[in-house]
């Protein structure tokens, strides 16, 4: 424990959680929409993007919040007011709650809960209530048909998330993230522990699955059948304008953001570098800065597949969970806590 | 044949089964109204499809939002007037649409152009036709959802667009085609040029074969989906790309040439038996391939001479009618010209092949998905303006 801490009372150590989490959700939403959404896509796309707000365009996302922030907030006339309007915050609410159990550091980190992956499985359920809220309170049939849809696919592929995390379990012998994290820095590949032991090397299948159905969980190409904008008119969000918008927007990315942080956790070694103690008090500071890193590397993937793939088809995407992600999870547990108990 | 005949019976035996279904819970069918305004539809095409489910119960195409009149518009305007309003109703391929028209004028009378100036049509048409199906081939992977290949679509246009540019002075409406030849001789080093540009086309092919027609999951996106029949496409009329990907061997470039110079070049027709959307792509693909063929040979021997035949200054078009239809990039696009011996038309006809072609969607997205529709409109690939006119 930091001695700095240790000393501060309960509602100063509260108040700096609440502001850390506020940071890291809207920080890493920010960085991930400038430099990915905005700049990383543009050179894919051989155009430049936005290069005229600030050197390079880097204050082109103050302008774009300055923009919604003054649009009309409007609600459909036969909507359904309360539930269109609390739908955006739902959503963001599921992102808050899943950053809650990650840790940043030996010390850094928001409630160091035994059952944290589970807990941030369970949360990131929430978004699916909030989606569906959208696309129901809208009383738009583009609307209509987006919610339903995602609720269908959210709903498929919390089962090869689970799964894929479940080998992780077994080879942590924990849930707690905190725990996680240390049992990869203090692993050994057969007595060899220089690098620890990432699971993404023992569990490859998987950190694939978990990143394939994370990819469809945040509603990215090629799973973004719910708000295919090419045929529905981005889905349950067609209705929302002004501030609700920014903040399903917000949502979006940050959302991405802390499920990359999840799998980097569960699969990267969260925030350990190898080659340094992991007591050491060090990565209380450089720990949030590491696994920034690897957030944006993991979100770098997601987005490259979002601007490179074609979508899905509705009932393309279900066979791809229930046929093919969900055996190949289930294998692979049995394939872990086989290997668990021999070696 | 046996396929859609398997297709409507399995469709039927569905409908009855879900009616049954219906009856029992009493869920009522939902009428969507994608378009008038919809990214999907390239302008203001309205498809009012009856759903249940997802599934598409009926389907039909409300047209007319962006009628011009360009028919009756036409016949107030003198004859080398008429080639401003007509460059607007494909306008992807401007030139292509003034072709068939100047032609007709010249059968009328009874002028050719000469040598020269039909090579230079011949390659600002297959230019035209390279620059239309380019943003296509983008554009389908837009519609199934990938975002990043019409980017490179509207990269690798320009280089087409530059050459219309140089040669016309226009990069979207050239108005550069006129009776009895064309309006200017070519531009020194344009041939250079164009050469190169027919290259980096060819790039971009290569690159839309390996990032989209080759990606799996484009494949079992469009592979089987909104499959037209041959009888069944020729009897909506289908022309193009779109009856050559269900097997038949028909482009009126070979088959009925008049005036432009396609039989001095050795290319090919291509065909796909399939008659998916798969094919519409890859049959269009092989198009945009074969044009920059077409236009590489064409310059290699672009006879000198004139560009402009013996006409009168004042053109008084005699008395006669006449329909000359040529392969545009849409499909087979057609002119019924009468005159009266007038300094304008007394009637002008436009047979377009967007029309034609979107006249088959209440037919062919019968029982298809939602998203389907997306794929089956866009691989059909159709122009508002060449709809409505």
């Amino acid at each position: 424990m930091i001695p700095l801490l240790a000393e501060l009372s309960y509602w100063q150590i509260t108040s700096i959680r609440v502001g850390a989490g506020l940071v890291a959700v809207l920080l890493v939403a920010g960085t991930l929409v400038y430099a990915h959404l905005f700049k990383m896509v543009s050179f894919m796309q051989s155009r430049l993007g936005p290069m005229e707000a600030g050197p390079y365009g880097s204050l082109q996302l103050l302008a774009e919040i300055g923009k919604f922030l003054q649009k009309e907030d409007i609600v459909p006339a036969r909507a359904d007011r309360f539930v269109f309007k609390a739908a955006p915050f739902v959503v963001l609410t599921s992102t808050f709650l899943l950053l809650v159990v990650l840790p940043g550091g030996p010390d850094a980190w928001f409630i160091a809960n035994d059952l944290g992956i589970y807990l941030a499985m369970a949360v990131s359920s929430v978004s699916v209530i909030g989606i569906l809220m959208a696309g129901w309170g809208s009383a738009s049939k583009y609307s209509l048909l987006g919610g339903l849809r995602a609720t269908g696919q959210l709903i498929a592929y919390e089962l090869p998330l689970l799964l894929a995390v479940v080998g992780v379990v077994i080879q942590a012998e924990t849930m707690n993230l905190q725990g996680i994290v240390l049992s990869q820095a203090n692993g050994e590949i057969f007595g060899w522990g220089m690098i620890g032991n990432p699971f993404i090397l023992t569990q490859f299948a998987g950190f694939a699955i978990f990143m394939i159905a994370m990819q469809a969980e945040l509603t990215q190409t090629p799973f973004d059948m719910p708000v295919a904008e090419s045929e529905l008119v981005t889905g349950y969000m067609t209705e929302y304008s002004g501030l609700r918008f920014l903040l399903f927007f917000i949502g979006e990315f940050a959302t991405a953001g802390v499920f990359s942080a999840i799998a980097a956790v569960l699969f990267l070694g969260g925030w350990y570098v190898p080659g340094l103690d992991p007591a050491d008090n060090l990565f209380n500071v450089i720990g949030p800065l590491v696994l920034f890193g690897k957030v944006v590397v993991l979100t770098f993937v997601v987005f490259w597949v979002r601007f490179t793939f074609p979508r899905f088809r509705e009932d393309q995407l279900q066979r791809l969970a229930w046929k093919f992600l969900v055996p190949l999870a289930l294998a692979n547990i049995v394939v872990t806590g086989v290997l668990k108990v021999l070696v | 044949m046996t396929v859609t005949e398997r297709q409507q019976l399995s469709y039927i035996a569905a409908q009855a089964a879900d009616a049954r279904v219906n009856l029992e819970i009493e869920t009522e069918g939902m009428t969507l109204n994608i378009g008038p305004q919809h990214p999907a539809t390239h302008g203001t095409l309205r498809i009012v499809a009856k759903l249940d489910g997802e599934q598409v119960v009926s389907a039909d195409p409300v047209m007319g939002y962006m009628h011009r009149g360009y028919e009756k518009l036409a016949e107030v305007r003198t004859y080398p007037q008429v080639t401003t309003l007509i460059n607007r109703i494909d306008w992807l391929g401007s030139f292509a649409n003034e072709v068939p028209f100047i032609l007709a004028a010249e059968r009328l009378m009874g002028i050719e152009a000469p040598p020269r100036a039909q090579w230079i049509r011949t390659i600002l048409f297959e230019l035209s036709r390279i620059a239309n199906i380019t943003l296509f081939l983008g554009d389908m992977a837009v519609q199934v959802g990938a975002i990043t290949p019409v980017f490179f679509a509207f990269r690798d246009r320009e280089h087409v667009l530059n050459q219309i540019e140089a040669a016309t002075g226009g990069r979207f409406h050239p108005n550069f085609d006129r009776i009895g030849g064309l309006k200017d001789d070519l531009p020194a080093g344009w041939v250079a040029e164009t050469r190169q540009a027919m290259r980096k086309i060819r790039g971009f092919c290569d690159e839309i074969e390996e990032l989209v027609q080759g990606n799996e999951i484009f494949q079992a996106r469009t592979r089987g989906i909104g499959v037209i029949p041959p009888d069944v496409g020729l009897s909506y009329g289908l022309s193009g790309a779109n009856i050559r990907a269900s097997g038949v061997d028909w482009d009126v470039r070979r088959d009925s040439p008049c005036g432009l110079v396609h039989d001095q070049v050795d290319w090919k027709v291509w065909t796909h038996p399939d008659g998916d959307s798969f094919a519409r792509f890859w049959v269009r693909l092989q198009e945009t391939r074969e044009a920059t063929r077409i236009v590489d040979q064409l310059l290699d021997d672009i006879p000198p001479g004139p560009i402009m035949a013996k006409v009168p200054v004042i053109i008084k078009v005699p008395a006669g009618e006449a329909y000359v239809e040529t392969e545009n990039p849409l499909g087979v696009m057609g002119y019924y010209v009468v005159s009266k011996g007038d300094l304008n038309p007394f009637r002008v006809k436009i047979r377009s092949a967007s029309f034609s072609n979107v006249s088959i969607t209440p037919w062919l997205l019968k029982g298809v998905y939602v998203p389907d529709i997306i794929t089956i409109l866009g691989s059909l690939y159709f122009i508002l303006g060449d709809i409505d006119r």
